[in-house]
């Protein structure tokens, strides 16, 4: 090395001629396959266990999905080729369980519907149609944000989008938003949204672009109090402002678990940015400060909290635990192995399709499936994480981040509320929940998720790299290279 | 600004970990008492997917087995005739829970009684799915069979009650109309909900078992129970008694009059009895007074809590609060309400020498492999006769005379019954309602084999017109004759 080299990533080029990354889309379609080989196989069990017979459902079920999929997979290759491989195979795989477990309560539900002399129209249909057009705004934002850091510019534009929509249901009327108690929806005539889901990702995006341009600010202009360091009210002032509305507009609209997966989020792109643990401390300070004041203003608070200390003692109690306590029911009789697909009782959790469908997930696989589920939201978050690691700018980093544990933050927050873990807020799972709100947000949180960690793998785009001059005395012939193909992806 | 980002890697793994280490504690640690919570209705739902016991009559014919289904429940309940053994064998639906024996012996026929469990234990090691015990009845297909036929070709509502009078095995439980619990056990939900909503809907409520859910005045067969108490009093057969058409009730403008308002043709108790007079047993229960009724009613099983073992609707002679009301019950009237599993318990226990005997279903319980958990042996209902042999005896005399009295069809020279018959007002307006029309005897008179109790609602197919004797007692014949003259 008789050349200092400008660039340290350019270091492994600079004996061989550069190559390209390997773009790993094969790696892809191969765990794509594996994934709808695993669909299908639970489509069956569960057709043979409820049915005794397999219906043309599977066969419209799976090729809906398996065209889904494909559409998916190609999209990726066309726009974010060097997207990480394992991030989408993982959400095809939830997508697809909970395409299966809501087919699977619907048969069970449909059934009751008949004992009892009702209409049952199958929720299935509606998550299938949801599955596509979530597909669509997928692919729609991997190809309308090709770079993740024009995000950057609409940075305040996205929080009060944000804000507006996390507080409409709040100030609408209940007719118009309210659903089983909880004021998070907007009833439009012919569909129903909950914009807290879309509002998650604006202001994830908000706090990212924030965060980075007052990061300096945050870490240098501030007073010492106590041996802490405390950045200026004044560079505060909107994270604060966004903060408190996001948790005033949730105690109104009563929906603990969305409050909870916000703060949780905020805090931890708070603590990347500054990488102070004190903004952790503090936190979860104001944390259980804000718990103690709801515990005691709020009788539904009081009920979940007595919920959660012993569902089986508020059985009967209206309001009391015997939502989870049939939940738990459930998982107990799953036991490790689980009863099998399709020959287990999930159907009578009450919102088995969309809270509890973890619950359904523990009692037909058992504590095996249960693990198995929670392992792929590991591997779909860790593998989040690393592009947020490897991706060069700090916005990407800190967003990347922020995607990366909200996913983690909204499993913990419900798989702990439906096993008592945590008191029982009522969220949804990603990718698994019946809900199309729900369904599309996390669609788009994965398109930004590949989009960043596409940029992380992308080959840098730098000055063609200085081949290193020797002496024009002992220079000898070389093979000039040719510039390596950029692949369809234009370099930006 | 790696090292933070790795920091909250690590706390995402710690979360999940979290998550998987709860979740192993509620599925390892504390899944058996989340499994076997009451309230977990799952436990339940497999039940119906076990082997269930069979219900077998003394000779070993099933009446309710288990038929291999390629669904997902694996047997599916049927019954052999089941509408005419669904008052013994009730039901056993997944969508309606179950009744009668099916719910009474539910332990030992899902296999869950105690009794059970080292079988339960062996089926574990070998593998074998567990099985139900078996349940083996009292029943005699003949009587049984007797009986429902002519209730169903007359198209009578009612039941019909037989017992071995030394032993209190039931030998037949009639109740029509019938329904099929088949259809109840069908595995089809349409099929299931559309015989439940018929059936229910029913004005003439199939599903009753009215020999032991359903209490009726018993009309004259209560005069068994004052001859009873009166020859027990010191009383005789030959004691003279009034024969007037009528007597006014003490303390009221009101008349009880003899049946069609004649005088009595006979001056003695025994008369009385045998032409059915009311006035009589009237003056008779006004003497004994409440105390010595209740007492002989007590031993012949009234207000006792009986279960056969599915629990039997209590019968009672009413608060009795006045001589006038003493005066009315004496004929089976007022407040005087019996169910017909009571009513053949006077014959049975007059048929007994006054010891009433424990009526029973169930002979004996089985485990899967046939061999015996349980035999039910005879024992005394209350421990105190009734009456004395002897009293016993002279009452069967006075049955013996009543029967010879009764017209209707079905006897036969060779077999010699003891009965009474009885023809009970009801409703809101008794003159015009027709009555109930029953039928309580024993047969052969002097080695008692079987005691029967017929009741048809409203007078069966001859209205007002009808009496015990037109009726009812044709059927209690056939069910005698069905088991001591072979038809």
């Amino acid at each position: 090395m008789s050349t200092p080299l400008a660039d340290p990533a350019s270091a492994q080029f600079a004996t061989n001629p550069p190559r390209e990354l390997p773009k790993r889309r094969g790696t892809e379609l191969v765990l794509l396959a594996f994934a709808t080989f695993i669909v299908t196989v639970a489509l069956v069990l569960v057709e043979a266990n409820q049915e005794q017979e397999l219906t043309s459902s599977i066969i419209w079920l799976g090729l809906s999905y398996l065209a889904v999929l494909t559409a998916a997979h190609l999209a990726v290759r066309r726009w974010a080729p060097y997207a990480d491989p394992v991030i989408l195979p993982c959400v095809a795989l939830l997508n697809g369980l909970g395409l299966v477990m809501i087919h699977r309560i619907d048969l069970a539900l449909a059934e009751r519907a008949i004992q009892q002399g009702r209409e049952y129209t199958p929720d299935v249909t509606k998550q299938v149609l949801f599955t596509a057009i979530s597909l669509v705004l997928f692919v729609v934002v991997l190809v309308v944000i090709s770079d993740h850091r024009t995000l950057t510019r609409y940075g305040y534009t996205c929080g009060l989008v944000g804000i507006v929509a996390l507080a409409l249901p709040a100030v609408l009327p209940s007719s118009l938003s309210e659903v089983n108690g909880a004021k998070v929806w907007i009833k439009l005539p012919f569909f129903s949204i909950q914009p807290g889901e879309f509002a998650k990702i604006l202001l994830m995006i908000f706090f990212a672009s924030f965060l980075v341009t007052k990061r300096d600010l945050f870490m240098v202009a501030g007073k010492r109090i106590v041996g802490v360091e405390l950045p200026r009210a004044r560079d505060l002032g909107p994270i604060l402002i966004a903060a408190a509305a996001c948790l005033g507009v949730l105690v109104f609209e009563k929906d603990l678990g969305t409050s909870l997966l916000f703060f949780g989020v905020t805090l931890v792109m708070l603590y990347v940015a500054t990488e102070r643990v004190i903004w952790v401390v503090l936190g979860v300070g104001f944390f259980a400060a804000g718990a103690i004041i709801a515990y005691n203003l709020f009788t539904h608070v009081q009920q979940r909290v007595r919920n959660w200390i012993d569902p089986l003692a508020t059985y009967d109690d209206p309001g009391g635990g015997y939502q989870v306590a049939q939940g738990l029911f459930g998982l107990g009789t799953g036991g490790v192995g689980g009863t099998g697909l399709g020959a287990g009782r999930p159907d009578m959790v009450p919102e088995a399709k969309t809270d509890f469908i973890t619950t359904a997930i523990g009692e037909e696989l058992g504590l095996i499936g249960l693990t198995a589920m929670l392992m792929l939201y590991l591997i779909l978050a860790m593998r989040g994480m690393r592009s947020a690691l490897a991706v060069r700018d700090t916005f990407g980093k800190l967003l990347g981040g922020g995607l990366s544990f909200a996913l983690v933050m909204q499993i913990f927050v419900v798989v702990g509320g439906v096993t008592n873990l945590i008191p029982n807020t009522g969220i949804t799972a990603p990718f698994l929940s019946r809900g199309g709100s729900s369904l599309l947000a996390n669609y788009i949180l994965v398109a930004l998720l590949l989009r960043i960690s596409d940029a992380a793998r992308k080959p840098a785009v730098r000055p063609k790299p200085q081949q290193p001059q020797a002496p024009l005395a002992e220079a000898h012939t070389v093979m000039v290279q040719r510039p390596p193909a950029t692949g369809e992806g234009s370099p930006s | 600004m790696n090292t933070p980002l790795r920091k909250v890697g690590v706390a995402m793994l710690v979360m999940v970990v979290l998550l998987m280490a709860n979740a192993t504690y509620i599925q390892v640690v504390k899944a058996d008492d989340y499994r076997t919570d009451s309230r977990n209705v799952r436990v339940l739902y497999d039940e119906y997917s076990r082997q269930r016991g069979l219900i077998v009559t003394p000779d070993g014919a099933a009446l309710a087995k288990v038929d291999p289904s390629n669904d997902k429940y694996k047997f599916i309940r049927t019954y052999a005739d089941g509408p005419m053994y669904a008052p013994v064998t009730g039901y056993y639906s997944i969508n309606y829970g179950s009744g009668g024996l099916e719910r009474s012996e539910d332990d030992v026929l899902n296999g869950s009684d105690p009794r059970l469990f080292v079988r339960r234990l062996s089926d574990m090691v070998t593998g074998r799915d567990p099985r139900g015990g078996n349940v083996r009845l009292t029943i005699n297909p003949a009587v049984q069979k007797a009986a429902y036929d002519l209730m169903t070709r007359k198209g009578y509502t009612g039941a019909v009650v037989a017992m071995e009078p030394k032993t209190g095995r039931i030998l037949a439980m009639v109740s029509t109309p019938s329904f099929d619990p088949n259809k109840l056990a069908s595995h089809t939900t349409k099929e299931q909900v559309a015989a439940w909503s018929q059936w229910r809907d029913d004005p003439k409520k199939p599903m009753l078992n009215r020999a032991i859910s359903e209490t009726y005045p018993p009309g004259s067969t209560a005069k068994l129970l004052v001859t009873a108490a009166a020859l027990e009093d010191g009383k005789t057969a030959d004691m003279p008694v009034n024969t007037a058409p009528n007597v006014k009730l003490p303390g009221t403008q009101t008349t009880l009059e003899n049946y069609g308002g004649a005088a009595c043709k006979g001056s003695t108790l025994k008369e009385a009895l045998r032409y059915s007079c009311n006035v009589p047993f009237a003056e008779i229960a006004g003497e004994l007074g409440k105390d010595k009724l209740n007492a002989t009613a007590k031993n012949f099983g009234v207000g006792e809590d009986l279960t056969v073992p599915m629990r039997v609707a209590g019968s009672s002679l009413g608060p009795l609060e006045s001589k006038a009301a003493l005066y009315q019950s004496a004929i089976g009237q007022r407040d005087v309400r019996l169910t017909p599993l009571q009513d053949c318990l006077l014959s049975a226990t007059i048929a007994n020498n006054g010891m009433a005997m424990k009526p029973q279903l169930v002979q004996s319980l089985l485990a899967p492999n046939l061999s015996t958990i349980e035999d039910y042996t005879p024992i005394e209902l209350t421990g105190d006769a009734a009456m004395s042999s002897a009293n016993a005896a002279i009452l069967r005399d006075m049955m013996l005379a009543s029967e010879e009295n009764t017209k209707g069809a079905g006897k036969r020279g060779d077999i010699q019954i003891a009965s009474k018959t009885g023809t009970a007002e009801h409703g809101n307006d008794p003159k015009n309602t027709p009555p109930h029309a029953w039928y309580t005897g024993f047969a052969p008179a002097m080695d008692p084999k079987i005691a029967v109790s017929v009741i048809v609602e409203s007078g069966g197919n001859r209205g007002l017109e009808a009496t015990g004797g037109t009726v009812a007692a044709e059927i209690g014949r056939a069910a005698v004759n069905a088991m001591l003259g072979g038809g």
